[in-house]
C-alpha cells in the first residue's frame, strides 16, 4: 500500500520544506487542567505548495501556523523543517532559519507604527546579512513597486487604507524571498473585494518566488483558491474536498 | 558587523519615534551630567586653586625645610654645608632663605619693609607668578646692580612706578644702595604688608642691612617618596657637623596627607547622587517605553531578530541616546564653568588659571554611557522575555 520511498509520487517530487509527525500542543490552563489545542497532526508542505486550512474559531488554527513559523514548539511528535528536527536547533538557530525562510502575514497587518512603507519593508533586511543587509532599501523599494505602491513608499502605515497595509506586510513578507509564507487570515480585516486583490496578490508573488502559502482563513473564496485544502476541527487536522 | 550596524540603525529609528518621551529623559540625563561634571570641575579647579595658594605658603609636596640654630652666626659653613646637602642627594630645585627687614626709601620717608633673600629656584618651588616683570633668572646672580622683585603693596607704596622703565628702590644700610625692581607679584591677600624679594647672592656682595645677623635656612623641593628618608639622613649629617640643634622637616601643605581628599569625596558623593536621580529618570521611561512596545517586539522576532538582537537594541537605543546627552550635558557644563562671571569665583588667590579638567568631561560622558547600559539593561531583560506568541496575538 506505502508508495516505495525511492519514487516520489507526482507533484511531490521534492523533500518536504515542512514536515509535522503526530504533533501535539497541550497548554496547560489553571492548575492541572490540560488543554489539548492540537492532537496528532501529521502534514508535509512541499516547496511551491498552496495549501489553506479552514477551522471555527478556538480549534487550534494560529496554534499550528504558529509552530510552522517555528515559533512554538510541539508538546509531542516532530517537527522538521527541510529535514532538521527543529528541537534540537536553539532559539537563535530558529530566528535566523525563520527570518531568512519564513513570511509571516497577519490578520491586523502588524505594521510597525510610525515607520514609513519602505522602512517597514526593509525590516526583515535588517536581521539579514551580506548584500540583502547593505542592498535593504534597493529591494525593499523593487518590492513596494511589485506590490503597486511604488509611489507610497514614504507614506506612514496610518496614511494607508487597510488594502494598502496588507500590500505593504505582503512586501515585507516576501522580500528576503522565503520559502515558506504563512498568512493568518490575511484578508479577515478587509472588505470582500479588497480581500480578492489582496489574496490575487499574494498568489501571484507567491508563485513568481517560488514560496510555498499556507493560508488561513474563514472565507471560504479565499479558501478556494490553494491548491490542497484542511480543515482543523478541535485539534485535528484533516484534508478536505474542495469547498464550494 | 551587519548585525552592529543593523542594531543602530534601529536604536536611531526607534529614537526617532518616541521623540517626544525620549527628549524629555535625555532632558534629565542631559542635566545631570552637566550638573556632575560642573560639580567635578568645579572642585577640581577649586581645590587646584587651593592647592596652587597652599603651595605659595610652604613650597610642593614635598617640601624640606631645613635650619641650624646652633650653628651660630658661622654663616660661611652654614652654606657650604646646604651646598653639600643638595649635591649630596642631588636635589633638583633648592633654595636658601633669609627672612629680614629691608629700610627703603619711599616718598612718604623710610620704612621697613619684609624682604625675603632666596635663590632662584624658589619661584618655581612656590609658584611665584609676576604679575608684570619677570621673575629672577640665574644671570641675575653674576649682575652687580641688584634686581628686586616686589608685591603689589611695596609697588604702590612706590608710587606704582612702569616697571618697563627700571625704577630704582633705594635700600638703606651702612652703605645706601639702588636696587631695580624687574617683576611684580600678586599680593597674597588683600591688605598685604609691602614685601620683596632679593637674590641672596646679590645682598650678600652689598652687604646689606639686617643681614648678618641670622644664618640663612634652607628649603628644598624633593620627591614625596623619598621626603622621609632624605629628612632622617640630612638631619644625621648636619648634627655631626653642627650638634644637636637641628631641625629638618616638611613643610608643604600635604605633609599630613592630602587635606583636599576629603572635599574631593564630598564632591564624587554630590555628583554620584545628582547621576543616579538621572539614571532612575531614563529608567522609568523606558520601562514604560518597552511595555509599549512589547507587540512590535513581537513583530520583529516573526522577522528574524534573535534575543539576542532585541536585547542588544533596547540597551543600543539608551546608550546611543545617553551619549548624545552625555556629550551636550558636558558642552553645557564647559560653557557654565568657563564663563567670565565663574571663573574669577574659583580661582581666586590661583595665578595659573587652572583649564577646564579633561577627566570631568571624560567622566561625564562616561558616565552617561554607563548611565544609558544601566537603564537599557532592565528593559532590554523584559524584551527578551516578551513572547512572541503572545506579543502578536490580537
Ligand atoms: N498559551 C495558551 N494559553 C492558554 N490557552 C491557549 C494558549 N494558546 C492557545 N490557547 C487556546 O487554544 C485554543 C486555540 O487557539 P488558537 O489561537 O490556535 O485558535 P484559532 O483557531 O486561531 O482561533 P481564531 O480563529 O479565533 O483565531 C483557544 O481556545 C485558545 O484559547
Ligand atoms: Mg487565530
Amino acid at each position: 500500500m506505502t508508495a516505495p520511498e525511492t519514487v516520489p509520487a507526482a507533484g511531490t517530487d521534492w523533500p518536504p520544506l515542512v514536515s509535522l509527525r503526530q504533533v501535539t500542543r497541550t497548554v496547560r490552563i489553571v492548575d492541572l487542567e490540560e488543554l489539548h489545542v492540537l492532537r496528532g497532526i501529521d502534514l508535509d508542505i512541499h516547496p511551491t505548495d498552496s495549501l489553506s486550512i479552514v477551522g471555527r474559531s478556538g480549534s487550534g488554527k494560529s496554534t499550528l501556523l504558529n509552530l510552522l513559523g517555528l515559533l512554538d514548539l510541539p508538546t509531542e511528535g516532530t517537527l522538521s523543517f527541510r529535514g532538521m528536527d527543529v528541537r534540537a536547533l536553539g532559539g537563535d538557530a530558529r530566528a535566523r532559519l525563520r527570518g531568512g525562510a519564513i513570511g509571516f502575514i497577519f490578520q491586523q497587518f502588524n505594521l510597525l507604527p510610525g515607520r514609513t512603507a519602505l522602512e517597514n519593508v526593509m525590516t526583515p533586511l535588517l536581521y539579514a546579512e551580506g548584500r540583502q543587509f547593505w542592498k535593504r532599501e534597493k529591494l525593499a523599494s523593487a518590492m513596494l513597486d511589485r506590490v503597486g505602491l511604488g509611489d507610497r513608499m514614504r507614506e506612514f502605515p496610518s496614511n494607508l487604507s487597510g488594502g494598502e497595509q496588507q500590500r505593504v506586510a505582503i512586501a515585507r513578507a516576501l522580500v528576503r524571498t522565503p520559502e515558506l509564507i504563512l498568512a493568518d487570515e490575511p484578508t479577515g480585516a478587509l472588505d470582500i473585494e479588497t480581500g480578492a486583490i489582496v489574496m490575487e496578490l499574494l498568489d501571484e508573488v507567491a508563485a513568481e518566488t517560488g514560496a510555498a502559502l499556507v493560508t488561513i482563513t474563514h472565507d471560504a473564496n479565499v479558501a478556494v483558491r490553494a491548491r490542497t485544502h484542511y480543515r482543523l476541527d478541535a485539534g485535528v487536522l484533516r484534508p478536505e474536498a474542495a469547498a464550494a | 558587523m551587519t548585525a552592529l550596524i543593523g542594531a543602530v540603525i534601529e536604536a536611531f529609528s526607534e529614537l526617532r519615534i518616541h521623540k517626544t518621551r525620549v527628549l524629555l529623559a535625555l532632558l534629565g540625563v542631559m542635566l545631570s551630567v552637566a550638573a556632575l561634571t560642573s560639580v567635578v570641575a568645579l572642585g577640581n579647579m577649586a581645590s587646584a586653586g587651593m592647592v596652587q595658594t597652599s603651595e605659595r605658603m610652604g613650597g610642593r609636596a614635598a617640601t624640606l625645610g631645613v635650619s641650624t640654630p646652633s650653628a651660630g652666626s658661622d654663616q660661611a659653613a652654614v652654606v657650604a654645608a646646604y651646598a653639600e646637602v643638595v649635591d649630596r642627594y642631588s636635589i633638583e630645585y633648592s633654595s636658601l632663605r633669609v627672612d629680614t627687614f629691608l629700610g627703603i626709601r619711599t616718598p612718604a620717608g623710610r620704612i621697613d619693609a619684609m624682604g625675603l633673600l632666596i635663590e632662584p629656584d624658589y619661584g618655581t618651588m612656590r609658584r611665584m607668578n609676576v604679575v608684570d616683570g619677570r621673575w629672577f633668572t640665574d644671570g641675575d646672580t653674576e649682575r652687580l646692580a641688584p634686581v628686586m622683585i616686589v608685591n603689589e603693596a611695596f609697588h604702590t607704596l612706590m608710587g606704582s612706578p612702569d616697571i618697563t622703565t627700571d625704577p630704582g628702590v633705594e635700600l638703606l644700610g651702612e652703605r645706601d644702595v639702588k636696587a631695580v625692581i624687574v617683576g611684580i607679584l600678586a599680593d597674597d591677600y588683600s591688605g598685604a604688608q609691602p614685601q620683596a624679594y632679593l637674590l641672596k647672592d646679590q645682598t650678600d656682595r652689598w652687604e646689606l642691612a639686617g643681614v648678618q645677623g641670622a644664618p640663612p635656612t634652607l628649603e628644598a623641593w624633593v620627591p614625596a617618596g623619598l621626603a622621609d628618608e632624605l629628612t632622617a639622613r640630612i638631619t644625621a649629617d648636619l648634627k655631626a657637623q653642627f650638634g644637636p640643634d637641628v631641625s629638618v622637616y616638611r613643610q608643604d601643605y600635604a605633609a599630613q596627607g592630602d587635606p583636599y581628599g576629603g572635599l574631593t569625596l564630598v564632591i564624587g558623593g554630590v555628583a554620584g547622587l545628582v547621576l543616579l536621580l538621572g539614571a532612575v529618570g531614563l529608567l522609568n521611561i523606558s520601562m514604560v517605553t518597552v511595555k509599549y512596545r512589547v507587540r512590535e517586539i513581537g513583530i520583529r522576532r516573526s522577522f528574524g531578530a534573535t534575543s539576542g538582537r532585541i536585547f542588544f537594541g533596547v540597551m543600543m537605543e539608551s546608550v546611543v541616546a545617553t551619549s548624545v546627552a552625555g556629550v551636550a550635558g558636558v558642552m553645557l557644563a564647559v560653557a557654565v564653568v568657563s564663563h567670565p562671571r565663574v571663573q574669577p569665583m574659583l580661582a581666586a588667590g590661583a595665578t595659573d588659571l587652572p583649564p577646564f579638567p579633561i577627566g570631568a568631561a571624560l567622566l561625564g560622558v562616561g558616565s552617561a554611557i554607563a548611565v544609558g547600559a544601566l537603564a537599557g539593561l532592565i528593559p532590554a531583560l523584559v524584551a527578551v522575555r516578551v513572547k512572541v506568541i503572545d506579543a502578536i496575538r490580537y
